[in-house]
């Protein structure tokens, strides 16, 4: 299937088959490793991608439905402003340990806040609520997340 | 080589759809998992997809003839935000899966899918939501307990596609919402309770109650709720157990991975005396 996209800004047109998973599409045939496979059913948000402004994750996303699509991954991400706030935050405050979920923390937190500059505590938890991390306890991560929104006044 | 088709409008979806056999596939939230194959391999299917997702006559969500249509293909998280959408169904998507799932899933996705644990369908199938199923040359609505025939089971033509459910436009005066998960978010569901009632000078008018995750599908007993109006909700409490002891035939749940039928049976009943028992 011809698949018109873009990513990261990037006007893409391949032909691949419409089954398969952005996941791997992005991984593998555009090299974007920031995206993981953790779960691979949505349960984990290593592969929180934003599509469209919108986090969702690319393992359940089938190519044919991106056709058309903004596709934006971390790779794409980490020029803007945005992100050096929200990279600023997180190191601050502990947010990364492992960092294999991180990519998807730091989507998720993009999607927030484009949403809703100014979050509780709880939308955050609520926002990030699809995006596991086995070694930090969270907490870390939502300190990360207020310290980006203070850091980053304005941007959002 | 699964091959796909991207239709420019539901005409045309319609039409390709009554030539040839396809799996009809939104943002993949059901589908892509249930066919996966595993780690950095495609789901696999018989047929060729049919992407629907991006048909803008199947995203509205609008009111008409006091009604609330939601398009096929509206996204969980509009629904959400929307404001003619009832509090407790807002309530109930804010539980489903999680925000990046949200932004993909769509309340049909839900319906065809046909899980007993669905968590839209208590509401659905308490309020008698509507579903409209149109070919191109038929276009037929009906109640969702007529959609679904069994789990995983539905009345969807090769040839039709899910284009709207309807909702009435009516808040009810009192509505609870409970379910039981392994955790609070991403969670599928052991058991769950969707209430709702109206109460006018501490008689019930009106109530619904539908029970999720305990039976083939939805348990919900339109005899019961009738036998139920009128009643004073200060004789609830002495009535309960005379109310649950006709509740109990419906809850027929299994054990699963997830919880044992005998959990499930007591915990249910137990939502029930609760809800019951807090109206006033």
């Amino acid at each position: 299937m011809k698949i018109d996209f873009t990513l990261n800004n990037k006007e893409i047109s391949i032909d691949v088959d419409a089954n398969r998973r952005l996941l791997d599409l992005l991984r593998d045939d555009f090299g974007m490793k920031s995206v993981k496979e953790g779960c691979g059913e949505g349960e984990c948000g290593a592969c929180v991608v934003l599509v469209n402004g919108r986090s969702m994750n690319s393992c359940m996303l089938p190519a044919g439905a991106i056709i058309g699509k903004s596709v934006v991954t971390l790779e794409g991400f980490k020029h803007t402003e945005r992100y050096k706030a929200i990279e600023s935050g997180f190191l601050k405050a502990g947010s990364v340990q492992c960092g294999f979920c991180t990519p998807g923390f730091v989507i998720s937190t993009e999607s927030l806040l484009n949403e809703n500059p100014h979050p509780t505590d709880d939308e955050i938890k609520e926002a990030l609520s699809g995006n596991l991390c086995r070694c930090t306890g969270y907490n870390m991560i939502v300190k990360g997340v207020r310290l980006a929104i203070e850091m980053g006044e304005g941007l959002w | 080589m699964v091959d796909g088709i991207r239709p420019k409008s539901l005409k045309k979806a319609l039409e390709i759809l009554s030539e040839q056999q396809f799996t009809i596939m939104a943002s993949g939230t059901d589908l892509m998992v249930q066919r996966a194959r595993g780690f950095a391999l495609a789901p696999e299917f018989e047929k060729p997809l049919l992407f629907i997702e991006h048909l803008s006559e199947l995203k509205k969500i609008y009111i008409e003839n006091d009604e609330i249509h939601i398009g096929a293909c509206a996204i969980l998280t509009d629904i959400m935000h929307s404001e003619i959408i009832p509090p407790v169904l807002k309530d109930i998507i804010g539980q489903m899966a999680s925000p990046p799932t949200r932004n993909m899933a769509t309340l049909a996705g839900n319906i065809c899918n046909a899980s007993p644990a669905g968590d839209s369908l208590p509401y659905l199938y308490a309020v008698d939501a509507k579903i409209v199923l149109q070919s191109s040359d038929e276009k037929r609505t009906m109640h969702v307990s007529e959609f679904i025939t069994a789990a995983k089971k539905t009345v969807l033509k090769a040839n039709e596609l899910v284009t709207d459910i309807i909702i009435p436009n009516k808040v009810y005066s009192h509505n609870v919402y409970r379910r039981l998960g392994q955790r609070k978010g991403m969670s599928l569901t052991k058991a769950s309770l969707l209430g709702m009632a109206d109460i006018e000078e501490g008689k019930i008018i009106d109530i619904r109650i539908a029970l999720g995750a305990v039976s083939a599908i939805i348990a919900r007993s339109k005899e019961i709720e009738e036998s139920l109006k009128n009643k004073k909700t200060e004789d609830l409490k002495t009535d309960v157990a005379e109310i649950l002891a006709k509740y109990d035939p419906l809850i027929k749940p299994i054990d699963d991975a997830r919880s044992t039928a005998k959990y499930r049976k007591k915990v249910s009943l137990n939502l029930i005396k609760d809800f019951l028992e807090n109206l006033n």
